[in-house]
């Protein structure tokens, strides 16, 4: 038995030198660890992927998120950091409000994604001119440098790689929060950002994730993650769950995952997440790629993401050539695997505007053979944030 | 007995049938399976040659044939279940039965010890 192709296979767990300070844990728990992003990750807990994907659908999920990059611009005032964030990033992060968080992408000069991101402003006034800032784990390096060329000189950029990140998500996060004394959790609106005492431990929150669930992203210090994850752990709704099970979640929610759906060719736009292009951005503009991200918004792009039904049960993987019932190739699959909460397999891909309407037929070239497949709205499972 | 490959195949011969699975360890690496693609009755496979496709969530992974034959059967029980694989990978969990040749050299396969032994080196 050979393994054809897996995201991972690309690295090696043994020159890998980082870990998160979690490592142990994950080890002790019977993860196993898989190179992902320059880290040793835990892909799937002893429960597997399906059960680890139920479980936080229905309950709630413990996620280590600590490769994922945390940041923050620092400026004299927000009109001042903001409008050095918002000459890199295509939402309107002006009006951002206290206590709120926003998702958006770094573009490139042609309107491509060099990575997709949250933008966090803090509850507390006394931090105006603070905005923090999470992106993926393996553009870390590429985003800190593209952003640190391009600040005026009254905002700097702040790293935390000593901060962990932890993402507790599923329906019952709101009351884990609350019986380990995040009173104020329950409160919070879906992207709002706060401080909270979880379990006694100082934390940052934001109510946010990436599975479609409602839940929260806990950023704290890499000497209290530990205390913290053993606590949430020893909850009874909790169970710790891997990669392989976020991954799973985030296609069946619709949402991009960087490396895949958004690459420095991609536009926001041909991604599908206009929406994440605030009104007064979309006409003032003042971004990169503005003028190809006005063409598309006006003209259509030349292509967009779509979800994807294949028939039967054959998972259609990334790369799959994506035709047209009688053989035309018209796009390609980004994503694919199994949903485990549909119970069948699913895909995102781009595909030429006419193929896009949900219902239409096309065909998956799955093994050189023509599998059957229908355009599909997303999310394929319905967003339960909370509003 | 059952012999297998360095690939985690499983093999077991009985006169001139052959019975392939993937190994407890395999299935272990795998995860979840949720598809199994296998061959149509009929088809000569040589040895080496893919004689399955298998699906975990994350992966495909190609399972192939230890030694050359025909396909005589194939386990029809994992197209709607396929988590037979991880349940009983080496029971009920086989894949394919191959009309082999009798005397077909199996020198180059490893028995149960040696195969236990190799897992230890991985």
């Amino acid at each position: 038995m050979s393994t054809e192709q897996s995201v991972d296979s690309r690295e090696s767990l043994a020159t890998l030198p980082l870990v998160t300070p979690l490592h142990d844990r994950h080890v002790a728990l019977g993860a196993r660890m898989v190179p992902f992003a320059g880290y040793a990750m835990p892909v799937q807990y002893p429960a597997g992927i399906i059960a680890e994907h139920k479980w936080t659908r229905e309950h709630a999920g413990l996620f280590d998120v600590s490769h994922m990059g945390q940041a923050a611009l620092i400026g004299p005032d927000h009109a001042t950091t903001a409008a050095a964030l918002e000459a890199l990033i295509p939402a309107d992060i002006l009006n951002l409000g206290l206590g709120r968080q926003r998702y958006s992408q770094l573009l490139t000069d042609d309107g491509g994604c060099i990575d997709d991101l949250m933008v966090q402003r803090g509850p507390d006034a006394a931090d105006d001119g603070r905005l923090g800032l999470v992106v993926n784990a393996g553009r870390k390096s590429v985003d800190y440098a593209h952003i640190a060329a391009r600040l005026p000189g009254n905002v700097r950029l702040e790293t935390y790689p000593e901060r962990a990140l932890l993402a507790l998500q599923g329906p019952e996060a709101e009351a884990v929060m609350v019986r380990l004394g995040a009173a104020s959790a329950a409160g919070m609106a879906f992207m709002a950002v706060g401080t909270a005492t979880l379990a006694g431990i100082a934390v940052e929150v934001t109510r946010s994730g990436y599975t479609g669930e409602d839940g929260y992203e806990i950023s704290v210090p890499a000497g209290d993650a530990g205390v913290l994850w053993d606590a949430l752990l020893a909850d009874p709704s909790v169970k710790p769950i891997g990669l392989g099970a976020r991954d799973s979640l985030r296609l069946e929610g619709g949402l991009c995952l960087y490396g895949h759906e958004l690459d420095e060719t991609v536009s926001p736009v041909e991604a599908g997440l206009v929406w994440s292009i605030q009104k007064r951005r979309r006409e003032g503009g003042g971004f990169p790629g503005f003028a190809r991200i006005r063409a598309e918004i006006a003209d259509g792009p030349k292509r967009v993401r779509v979800g994807l039904l294949p028939e039967g049960r054959a998972p259609a993987r990334e790369g799959t050539a994506i035709t047209t019932p009688d053989g035309r190739p018209v796009g390609i699959v980004t994503s694919g695997g199994f949903g485990p909460s549909l119970n069948a397999p699913v895909a995102m891909g781009f595909v030429e505007p006419a193929f896009a309407m949900p219902g239409t037929e096309l065909a998956l070239i799955v093994r050189g053979k023509p599998l059957a497949a229908r355009v599909a709205a997303l999310p394929f499972v319905p967003n339960r944030f909370k509003r | 007995m059952t012999l297998y490959t360095k690939d985690h195949e499983w093999i077991r011969i009985d006169g001139n049938m052959a019975t392939i699975g993937i190994s407890q360890y395999a299935q272990a690496q795998l995860g979840d399976v949720v598809y199994v693609e296998l061959p149509e009755t009929g088809k000569a496979i040589d040895k080496g040659k893919e004689a399955a496709v298998v699906e975990s969530v994350k992966a495909a992974s190609e399972v192939y044939a230890p030694i050359a034959g025909t396909v005589f059967e194939v386990n029809a029980a994992l197209t709607d279940n396929p988590a037979l694989v991880n349940e009983d990978p080496e029971g009920e969990g086989w894949f394919v039965r191959l009309h082999v040749p009798q005397g077909t050299d199996t020198g180059d396969l490893m028995d149960e010890a040696t195969y236990k032994a190799f897992l230890e080196t991985l």
